[in-house]
């Protein structure tokens, strides 16, 4: 930890505005994500969360307000700076998002072989280590349409990790897991921030995964259309007043 | 069920509610209730009193929060004290979360006029993204000659496997019959001058200049045009179009430029094999039903045909190939997340498939004519 500075920011939203043709989500969301910080997006379902990961990863312009990797603005610049951002990126959907005509080896080795000049055989390797880190070792040869719906998320995970990106996005990675594949996913990023110094935001509602990883947090409202707390979580319940925030954390039992 | 209203002294209705409530026998209407509530003095609050009450499902629930937002909307308080435990809490979670007011999606009726720019709006809108869609596959294709596009050559192989080799059997089957009805046709008018030997010349330079190429078209649009849009939507409801974006590896050179380089291999192959499936046809009415020998069916047709007659149809061939990729591909990439989005471009994929064969078929049939091969 001691080697990354805390206070070097490494994602920036500035006023960002989301929506869907007329129908606004989200508004005036600011938030720093720090480098090496476990950043977690927290809300009720349906409020924004995956919009605001799609508005951050480049694959929905933001209504209005910036996103900024490192200073520079995303949507403001060109689209080889753009590509070059979103190289540096794992993303993990809600869905998994598996290609579905692959196998999960396939899958993982898609970036890898896309992106680096390792051989095929040491493709496989790191392949076979990816999937074993997820609790997925042996199931190189399955197809995404052969496993659980929670295998697929761990599968995800994977390709989202294969080539050792500097920010991860998670979309609910242990929606659909059961607790025990949960806490080893916990376990999991928390290592790669530790070992790697991956920054990585998580959308998620795991009450137990928020207190577990999350080092910063930002909480939106689904009702008032705007973020109502930035702050660690562990902070948050402690110091915050408002019933929402104090609900969402407690599970409706303060 | 019964109920009956009680106006207390002090403004409040009691509601006595009492018997059994079931789904079945349907929902009472409000109406006693706002004709109650509606004269003055004006309640400033309602009571229930269910101590006579049976069994009760949903019915009793639709009927209470039908009441609570009648009041709600008049402020009339609803004391909920004398309410089945039960009851009161469904309806409390029930109102828990307010309604989003901007979501619900109105249905208002817009007029002819409007639909109609509305219409003519998104016609130049849709040729707009056409446009832009075969922009993007140009470049893509430029990408892939200079060896730049990434996509898999596994893919491309199993692609033309799928679009070449398994559709021979519809296209044999297709192209023999439109051989025949071709001869058929001919046959009859020939008869009347004892001519029928040139059935063979008909058939033969039918097949070769339009029917070959524009059968297995069609038919490539019904089988594999359809296909893609299939694909490539469910691969946009599944986010994997997504995925490969932020992956930085384009769609359109990992999906699109594949499917294009296959159908386009494969088209022109095909329609030779149908062109000869055709004249088949042509020979077995030629043989079987006019008395033509076999082999001077086969000298009439080799007389008929030099070479040159093959090119326009397998020009035409290439085009509709790069035709019905595209159309398949334009309507699987422009796919919304849905199930029924994917039907939708499947069926649309097979229309604006179509539509283009023919309208280039008119241009190029034109173009050959003016510069005559
Ligand atoms: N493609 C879309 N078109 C219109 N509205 C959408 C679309 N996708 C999501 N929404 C709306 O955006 C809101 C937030 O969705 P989402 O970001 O998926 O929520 P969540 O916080 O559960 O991830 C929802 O209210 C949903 O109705
Ligand atoms: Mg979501």
């Amino acid at each position: 930890m001691d080697r990354f500075d805390k206070k070097e920011s490494c994602i920036e939203v500035q006023d960002l505005t989301m929506a869907y043709g007329s129908f606004v989500i989200q508004r005036d969301l600011s938030f720093t994500v720090n480098r090496g910080d476990i950043f977690i997006i927290m809300g009720g379902s349906g409020c924004g969360k995956s919009t605001l990961l799609r508005n951050m990863v480049g694959l929905q312009a933001p209504a209005k307000g910036k996103v900024l990797y490192n200073g520079a603005s995303f949507w403001d610049s060109g689209p080889e700076e753009r590509k070059n951002i979103m190289r540096r990126f794992g993303i993990l959907y809600q869905s998994g998002a598996l290609w579905s005509s692959m196998t999960l080896a396939e899958n993982v080795a898609l970036p890898l072989s896309e992106y680096t000049r390792l051989s095929h055989a040491e493709i496989r390797e790191l392949v076979s280590l990816k999937l074993a880190l997820v609790g997925l070792a042996g199931f190189e040869e399955f197809y995404p349409s052969e496993i659980s719906g929670g295998m697929c998320k761990r599968a995800g995970i994977a390709r989202a990790m294969a080539l050792d990106p500097d920010i991860l996005f998670f979309d609910e990675p242990s929606a659909g897991l059961d607790p025990i594949s949960a806490r080893r996913l916990d376990e999991l990023i928390v290592e790669l921030r530790d070992s790697l110094g991956t920054t990585v935001v998580v959308v998620t509602h795991e009450l137990a995964s928020i207190f577990a990883i999350g080092d910063n947090s930002v909480f939106l409202d689904a009702e008032s259309r705007t973020m109502i707390a930035v702050g660690d979580p562990k902070k948050l319940i402690e110091e915050s007043r408002d019933p929402k925030i104090r609900n969402f954390l407690t599970r409706g039992n303060p | 069920m019964d109920i009956n209203f009680d106006r207390t002294a002090d403004d409040t209705i009691l509601i006595r509610i009492g018997g059994n409530w079931n789904i079945e026998n349907g929902l009472p209407s409000t109406d006693e209730f706002e004709r109650v509530a509606g004269t003055k003095p004006l309640p400033a609050r309602i009571a229930f009193d269910t101590t006579q009450l049976g069994d009760w499902d949903s019915s009793l629930l639709a009927y209470l929060s039908k009441l609570t937002d009648y009041c709600g909307q008049r402020s009339i308080a609803v004391l909920r004290q004398g309410l089945p435990e039960g009851v009161a809490r469904l309806i409390e979670l029930a109102s828990a979360v307010p309604e989003t007011k901007d979501a619900r999606k109105e249905r208002h009726r817009t007029p002819f006029l409007a639909r109609v720019g509305e219409a003519v709006l998104y016609a130049g809108e849709s040729m707009g993204e056409m446009l832009a869609f075969t922009g993007e596959a140009a470049l893509s294709f430029s990408r892939f000659i200079r060896g730049k596009a990434r996509f898999r050559r596994a893919d491309l192989w199993l692609l033309m496997e799928e679009c070449g080799a398994q559709a021979v059997p519809i296209v044999s089957l297709i192209s023999l019959l439109v051989g025949l009805i071709l001869a058929f046709v001919g046959a009859v008018q020939l008869k009347m001058f004892g001519a029928q030997i040139y059935v063979a010349d008909l058939v033969g330079i039918a097949m070769a200049r339009e029917m070959g190429a524009m059968m297995t078209a069609i038919v490539m649009a019904g089988r594999t045009g359809a296909a893609f849009a299939a694909q490539l939507g469910t691969m946009q409801v599944n986010e994997e179009i997504d995925a490969l974006k932020t992956l930085g590896i384009s769609p359109m050179d990992f999906l699109v430029m594949p499917r294009i380089l296959a159908l386009v291999l494969m088209l022109p192959l095909l329609c030779l094999y149908a062109n000869f499936m055709g004249i088949l046809g042509g020979g077995i009415v030629g043989v079987g039903l006019l008395d033509i020998s076999p082999i001077h069916y086969y000298h009439e047709t080799k007389a008929a045909l030099s070479l040159m007659q093959f090119l326009p149809g397998l020009i035409k061939a290439v085009v509709f190939g790069v035709m019905v990729a595209l159309s398949g591909c334009l309507r699987g990439m422009q796919c919304k997340r849905s199930a029924s989005a994917v039907g939708e471009a499947a069926t649309s994929s097979v229309v604006t498939a179509i539509v283009s064969i023919i309208v280039s078929d008119a241009i190029l049939t034109v173009i050959f004519d003016r510069i005559g091969i």
